[in-house]
């Protein structure tokens, strides 16, 4: 169950124009010397479920048959179990409850992150609570996850609910979803239950899109098929095409999911340290270098950059070449997303903050758009409405932008389309038009989760107010 | 009663050799995940320094704000710091840690900022927490004025700091940016949301934020990433021999603001610490690792929380870190 090794003939898969690595689909393979645990991977998750659906038990279940609950949390929890249940099992849903006030209001506030390691992958799970400000979390959470796992309790099948959790995946543009069927010890594994359940998700899945989904049966509470394989009946058989929940996560191929095609450089931050920064950098720079370096830093957000390419700084249009990468560690042959790196271009061109460096040869005019539509989800008490002005940030750039038309409301419950009037409730997802003081480089968010998203800030109380996915 | 190190055995790491290049895999194949969440919280710490006025850098000389200095330095270099780095002296702290300290900001040429929770003390703002004749009593509180003070007098809007969500159940809930209220108060049912890699960094009046950019990151990661980086650590991390005494089931380094109570008997161990705080509630672990592979090798295989294991102040009751948090605490 673990994660091929490809070793270092990975480098082979590196192609001079880095549009064929795109599909070559190689795993991670640093350093060959380092250790195993430095070789893992991160996989991002995002659970979506209710609290009867038992997702608090699904998670305490992974951390805890995966071996990563520690003595002393788990005495605490088995403490908490005894108090609240009297004696008997551990009830491991306590595992993940967060604060005191949950703890007494038997609630979740928000989202909390778990982290855990197995085998050559480690896990960022971000566990959003079901009731209130649901919306609000689960697109949270969704928004940095390469996965999310939408639990289906048994009993009841594909609900409204599944179909919304599922849509706000694929919204998010998360590519793999797992259906976590779930309490199955309660429908005493009925396969006729699990088949009903995995025909209609993969037929919601199809429906929006989504290119990888597995349907997976599972109890939590019991501890079958989650990370141990218990006894599954014979149609759930313990080869490699029925994973357990853990294994599928360990083994899931996400390295494909990078936009390696289209480059995009947001530059956060110039680097000029003159002269009298000569004493904080030892032997490797001169104080002449000094004098003239101009490094432009970022994180990639897309494509591959290497020195010798043309590039054309956005919204300018002025082109140079990239001179060197970069990085306190030396200069690279070549940085992908989500790499910092500091990037020098040939000619001394006037760059700064918000500005994105795009391959030569993009179209400019394309790309840099004063007006979007975008799916917004809206996070405040204060209902989103035409003629709006609110502050845009995306990327690197932060600029006034005044909201043209709500175009439309997702029903949640039908997932229809509808007119919206009144523009955007609290949680409310819908399509906006947006027009902007400065323009961005944006990219569609299928295309590109970091050149395709926004959030919207109130200038009033500087309060995240939604976040925007670019069509 | 000074700590004496265990004769013979290297303290420190080897002096850094010659590092080959991180990146010898190819860029387009993906990063390892320590990469991965170095380059997360590089891009934290550009966000920050470019739309915060006046942010300053938590620097104790303990591991994580140990990281935190590697990580400005992979954000910054060939330029200085766009900020001081600031740490909260309680009085109570291991003189091999405060000698590091002033070398460490010393080696890499930038300004230091110490606020002295003595001085708070003998200002009358707050009254000294810490009671010799009171076995456990410490300033764990005291520092959150101080630090307060510090913010104030400096007019910082953001702290960067080494918090990691899976230290303490509080914290798993915590925000990379997590704004705090003119008093310092956090309030966690009212955090803003966090979406993707895009901050917003904008404060209202009075407030300011702490910021976490190792957030993500386990304990193991960052023993792993200190062992990657080959980055120096107060000799304390490692095996060494000191006179403590057991209480509540831990051991104290006996120091001149922990004696020995009656009925305690001082031993002679070999020890190290997990975590540094004051010399009044950090507990240290029997241990003979003596470098960072055997550190490393001892914390992958540990089975008890870093905070649960070595920090008093976290075991007062099951919503510790909670309360202090919405105090102001770090």
């Amino acid at each position: 169950m673990s994660t091929p090794d490809p070793g270092p003939t990975a480098a082979a898969t590196s192609t001079a124009d880095g549009t064929a690595a795109a599909g070559g689909g190689t795993a991670t393979a640093p350093a060959a010397e380092a250790s195993s645990v430095l070789r893992a991977d991160l996989l991002r998750v995002a659970t979506a479920g209710s609290v009867d659906d038992g997702k608090s038990t699904l998670i305490g279940r992974l951390l805890y048959d995966s071996k990563q609950v520690l003595a002393d949390q788990l005495e605490q929890v088995e403490a908490a179990s005894v108090r609240r249940h009297g004696e008997g099992a551990v009830d491991l849903s306590l595992l993940t409850d967060g604060l005191r006030a949950e703890r007494e209001q038997g609630i979740t506030i928000d989202v909390a992150y778990r982290y855990f390691t197995t085998g050559d992958r480690s896990f960022i799970l971000a566990d959003t609570p079901g009731h209130v400000q649901y919306t609000r979390n689960m697109v949270t959470g969704a928004s940095t996850a390469d996965l999310v796992i939408v639990l289906v309790d048994a009993r009841q099948g594909v609900i409204e609910q599944t179909r919304r959790h599922t849509f706000i995946a694929s919204l998010l543009g998360v590519r793999h979803v797992t259906f976590a069927v779930n309490k199955m010890d309660l429908v005493d594994w009925d396969e006729d239950v699990f088949r009903a359940i995995e025909t209609e998700t993969t037929r919601i899945s199809a429906q929006l899109g989504i290119p990888d989904i597995h349907v997976i049966p599972i109890s939590a509470l019991q501890g079958t098929n989650v990370v141990d394989r218990g006894s599954t009946p014979a149609w759930y058989p313990d080869d490699a095409a029925h994973p357990t929940l853990l294994g599928h996560l360990q083994t899931v191929e996400v390295s494909t999911d990078r936009n390696l095609t289209d480059l995009r450089f947001p530059v956060q931050w110039v680097v000029r340290p003159g002269e009298g920064a000569a004493d904080v950098n030892g032997e490797r720079w001169s104080p002449d270098e000094l004098h003239d370096y101009r490094g432009y830093a970022g994180q990639v957000a897309g494509g591959v950059l290497r020195p010798g390419d043309e590039v054309q700084v956005l919204p300018s249009g002025v082109r140079s070449r990239i001179a060197r990468i970069e990085t306190l560690d030396g200069e690279l042959p070549e940085a992908a997303a989500p790499q910092s790196v500091t990037v020098h271009l040939e000619d001394d061109v006037d760059v700064s903050r918000g500005d994105v460096l795009v391959g030569a040869d993009e179209d400019a005019a394309a790309l840099c758009r004063r007006e979007i539509e975008a799916d917004v989800c809206w996070m405040s008490d204060r209902p989103l409405r035409t003629g709006q002005r609110l502050l845009v940030k995306h990327t690197t750039v932060t600029t006034v932008a005044k909201v043209d038309a709500v175009l439309d409301r997702l029903d949640l419950h039908t997932l229809e389309r509808e007119d919206a009037p009144d523009g955007l409730d609290l949680n409310a997802i819908g399509r906006v038009r947006i027009r902007l003081k400065r323009p961005l480089v944006a990219d569609p968010y299928l295309r590109d989760r970091t050149t395709g998203a926004f959030i919207l800030i109130d200038e009033g109380t500087n309060d995240t107010v939604g976040g925007g996915m670019i069509r | 009663m000074s700590p004496t190190p265990a004769a013979g055995s290297p303290v420190h790491p080897a002096p850094a050799a010659p590092r080959p290049l991180h990146a010898t895999g190819p860029a387009t194949a993906g990063l390892s995940k320590l990469r991965a969440l170095e380059s997360e919280a590089i891009h934290v710490m550009r966000e920050v320094a470019a739309e915060l006025e006046r942010p300053a850098l938590l620097f104790s000389g303990g591991k994580d704000s140990i990281v935190l200095l590697r990580l400005a330095e992979k954000a910054f270099r060939p330029g200085r710091f766009p900020f001081p780095l600031l740490h909260v002296d309680t009085g109570h702290n291991f003189d091999e840690v405060l000698e590091f300290r002033d070398r460490r900001a010393a080696e890499l040429g930038e300004r230091l900022i110490v606020a002295q929770v003595q001085d708070t003390i003998d200002q009358g703002r707050v009254a000294d927490g810490y009671d010799p004749a009171r076995p456990g009593s410490s300033r764990n509180q005291q520092q959150t004025q101080t630090l307060l003070d510090a913010i104030e007098e400096h007019g910082f809007d953001a702290c960067f700091g080494g918090a990691r969500r899976d230290e303490e159940r509080a914290r798993a809930k915590e925000r990379i940016m997590s704004f705090r209220d003119d008093f310092g108060g956090w309030d966690p049912k009212n955090q803003r949301p966090e979406l993707w890699n895009l901050y917003n960094g904008r404060l209202r009046q009075g407030e300011n934020v702490r910021v976490f950019p190792i957030s993500n990151w386990t304990e193991l990661d960052v023993w792993q990433y200190i062992a990657e980086e080959r980055l120096e650590l107060p000799s304390i991390y490692f095996a060494h021999e000191r006179e403590v005494v057991r209480r509540n089931g831990m051991l104290y380094a006996v120091s001149p603001f922990l004696q020995p109570q009656e009925g305690e008997t001082v031993e002679t161990l070999s020890v190290r610490y997990r975590t540094v705080g004051d010399l009044t509630i950090t507990g240290a672990v029997e241990s003979t690792a003596t470098t960072l592979e055997q550190v490393v090798t001892e914390i992958a295989a540990t089975r008890v929380t870093e905070r649960g294991e070595t920090r008093a102040d976290d075991r007062v009751s099951e919503a510790a870190m909670e309360d202090r948090k919405a105090q102001g605490y770090f």
